[in-house]
């Protein structure tokens, strides 16, 4: 099987779901004749032509206003905002019709389409170029949101999320767009929505993670070997996969969630409340969160303080082992 | 008045020194004091200077992304010189010349650019707005101050920058009609450099030109050769007295052309052809306004080469000053997001202070 990257099997995802289905369309700004300006749609406007395939004026509320009506007449809009910092201009079409059109004509309207964002920090980039805005869209009833960490399920959940019949926001890990290779079946393939991954099974501590900092999760586990940890790539972080969190959880009594997004109400908040509605009893330590700060993501030089890399995430795996009641 | 006399709907533009740096239109020279013409021309250097050892400093590793002005130096000038020191800047992204000339220093310029947050914390007395990234949404700003300036009656305007990718934005079209409506004291300076990125004006907007779009706000417009410095001024002159009077603001697009990449991270080379980029070259603002400079024996080759040379020692000592200075504490990223701290922002702060005493890693 060809070794891909993340960023390779998103736009096999895109090229193959267009091949085969003349009504998915892909557009935002730049995404045309440059093909991205992170390359992911690459190539696809010469294969699939200019009306398949096309660059819009900056304006964020029109390409997902616009992927709206496409969506209720017939077609099925994969569009992207450049970074998902600039994705809130379109923030109130998202919350005010996307989401809501199903349940607004009573199920007479869905929307099937997809809003793709590149997302998080550690690229040292300007500012609006680093948030993880997760909590914004979890946060609404109606969309689901989907973050890939590795190439296989980059591709298998963008599948997926053309073929969802709702609304699906995807956000893609640019700092690991080209980081590693992995080996991705040419054919097409679906990563279902809704179920998290297991990325390595044990039995001292549950470690929940998605998109860059699942890497960095794997890569901090070298530094506490004596700690039997189970990873979870969450992959889907709405809707949430309550079954693999809470069955891992009662097995290991000890968790961690990591997350770059700020820490307050964010989706560490949610897993942990979950946690403790349903595993409550089986719970040896006080469940934690390791996460972004309550601040706005600094600019590069600052960024630094910010990132969570392998080192402390491995000291807060220490703290929880080391918890007494 | 100016404005009547270019129609932007019949393709009529605004240009008194042509390429060659010769007077095409000697009855709107303007009358611009030596003081005034000279650093006009001081700004327009450093800040091509700046922006060519910007981009080598980032190709050395040694500055982040980096938007350059390459090209556009007289779209930025001009504008700043007609106005008044207690007048209001509001940026886009891309005004490094206005900025420098608005009283930012080239350190802080330098020092946002490098990536730490101080290089937007201007002096206190230089009334510039930060950097606004996020495409289009200053114009609203601009609105606000310009309405705050009417009302408390100060006699003094906004001017504010856009680029022609902006004026696809549903902020330009909420800001400009909200501005007009209230005839507020505010100048609209479209850069349009023919670039959104990778996408050519011609196919973001079916408007034959960017000025026409104030037809539909009820104000002036007008489309000026953005390269020509001294038609930039009359342009801005001329608006900034109608806003000083209450007529309101007036849309200006500066025809210019982005000689360099969008940023760094852009290789304009995947879509456009370098015979444009040329043609452009030709039409560069500052060997026309030098020409000009020295024709009226304000200025000579040996002053010029003088001041690239000084220029150029100042860009690399700057630099070198702002990798000395430019790392940002700890408490840099926490202390700024409310007037006091937090309990919540307090804990989170000495909870890192805490893991990098126990042997952390930043």
């Amino acid at each position: 099987m060809p070794n891909k990257t993340i960023l390779q099997g998103i736009n096999e995802a895109l090229d193959q779901s267009m091949e085969k289905d003349k009504t998915v369309v892909v557009y935002g700004e730049d995404v045309g004749y440059e093909g991205g300006v992170f390359r992911t749609t690459a190539g696809l406007q010469k294969k699939y032509g200019e009306e398949r395939v096309f660059d819009t004026p900056i304006a964020e509320a029109a390409i997902v206003g616009s992927a709206v009506g496409m969506a209720v007449n017939g077609l099925k809009p994969v569009v992207e905002m450049q970074f998902s910092g600039f994705s809130l201009p379109a923030y109130n079409q998202i919350v005010t019709h996307v989401a809501r059109f199903r349940n607004r004509s009573r199920g007479k309207y869905h929307l099937p389409m997809v809003i793709r964002m590149p997302y998080g920090g550690g690229v040292k980039a300007l500012e609006h170029h680093s948030e993880s805005l997760e909590t914004l869209y979890a946060h609404i009833p109606g969309l689901k949101l989907v973050i890939p960490s590795t190439p296989y399920d980059a591709k298998g959940l963008m599948i997926a999320a053309i073929n969802d019949p709702d609304p699906v926001i995807f956000m893609e890990p640019k700092r690991i767009y080209r980081a590693f290779k992995q080996e991705v079946p040419d054919e097409m393939y679906e990563v279902p929505i809704g179920k998290a991954r297991m990325v390595r099974k044990g039995n001292d501590i549950t470690i929940i993670a998605w998109g860059a900092l699942v890497r960095e999760v794997e890569k901090a586990m070298e530094l506490v070997p004596n700690v039997d940890a189970e990873i979870i790539d969450l992959r889907t972080i709405s809707p949430i996969d309550q079954d693999t969190i809470i069955n891992s959880v009662k097995r290991t009594g000890r968790v961690l969630i990591v997350h770059e997004a700020v820490r307050s109400f964010g989706p560490a908040a949610e897993i942990i409340s979950l946690i403790n509605e349903k595993a409550f009893v089986y719970l040896e330590a006080a469940p934690r969160r390791l996460t972004g700060f309550d601040i706005t993501v600094p600019l590069p030089k600052g960024e630094p303080h910010f990132i969570i890399d392998p080192e402390q995430i491995a000291y807060e795996v220490k703290n929880i082992m080391a918890f007494e009641a | 008045m100016l404005f009547e006399n270019y129609d932007p709907l019949k393709g009529e533009m605004l240009q008194i020194l042509d390429h060659e740096g010769k007077i095409v239109n000697d009855k709107l020279e303007p009358k611009i004091n030596k003081e005034t013409l000279i650093k006009m021309y001081h700004t327009m250097v450093l800040g091509r200077v700046a922006d060519e050892k910007a981009l080598q400093f980032q190709r050395q590793g040694r500055m982040l992304t980096y938007a350059p002005n390459i090209g556009q130096e007289a779209a930025q000038v001009g504008p700043m010189a007609a106005l008044k020191d207690n007048d209001w800047l509001v940026l886009a992204f891309r005004e490094f010349n206005a900025m420098l000339f608005k009283g930012v220093t080239l350190e802080q310029a330098f020092l946002y650019w490098y990536g730490n947050e101080r290089g937007s914390r201007y002096d206190d007395d230089v009334r510039v707005l930060p950097i606004n990234v996020p495409i289009g949404s200053q114009i609203n700003h601009a609105a606000g101050v310009a309405y705050a300036s009417k009302l408390q009656k100060k006699d003094e305007v906004a001017i504010v920058f856009i680029g022609d990718g902006g004026t696809s934005h549903g902020e330009f079209h909420e800001g400009m009609n909200f501005a007009a409506t209230f005839d507020l004291p505010m100048i609209t300076v479209i850069q349009n450099n023919q670039y959104a990125i990778s996408t050519p004006r011609h196919k973001a907007t079916k408007a034959k030109t960017l000025a026409q779009k104030a037809i539909a706000y009820g104000i002036p417009g007008i489309q000026v050769d953005g390269n020509d410095p001294l038609a930039m001024y009359v342009a801005v002159e001329a608006a900034r007295e109608r806003a000083i009077k209450g007529e309101g603001p007036t849309l200006i697009e500066a025809v210019t052309y982005r000689i360099g990449p969008h940023t760094t991270s852009d290789n304009p080379k995947l879509y456009r052809e370098d015979e444009e980029v040329e043609r452009w070259m030709k039409k560069d603002p500052i060997q026309r306004f030098k020409k000009y400079l020295i024709d009226k024996k304000l200025w000579s080759e040996k002053k010029d080469e003088e001041l690239h040379e000084e220029h150029k020692q100042n860009v690399l000592e700057t630099f070198k000053h702002v990798e000395e200075t430019g790392d940002v504490s700890l408490e840099e990223i926490f202390e700024h997001t409310y007037e006091n701290m937090t309990p919540n922002l307090v804990e989170q702060m000495e909870y890192y202070k805490e893991y990098l005493k126990q042997g952390g890693n930043e």
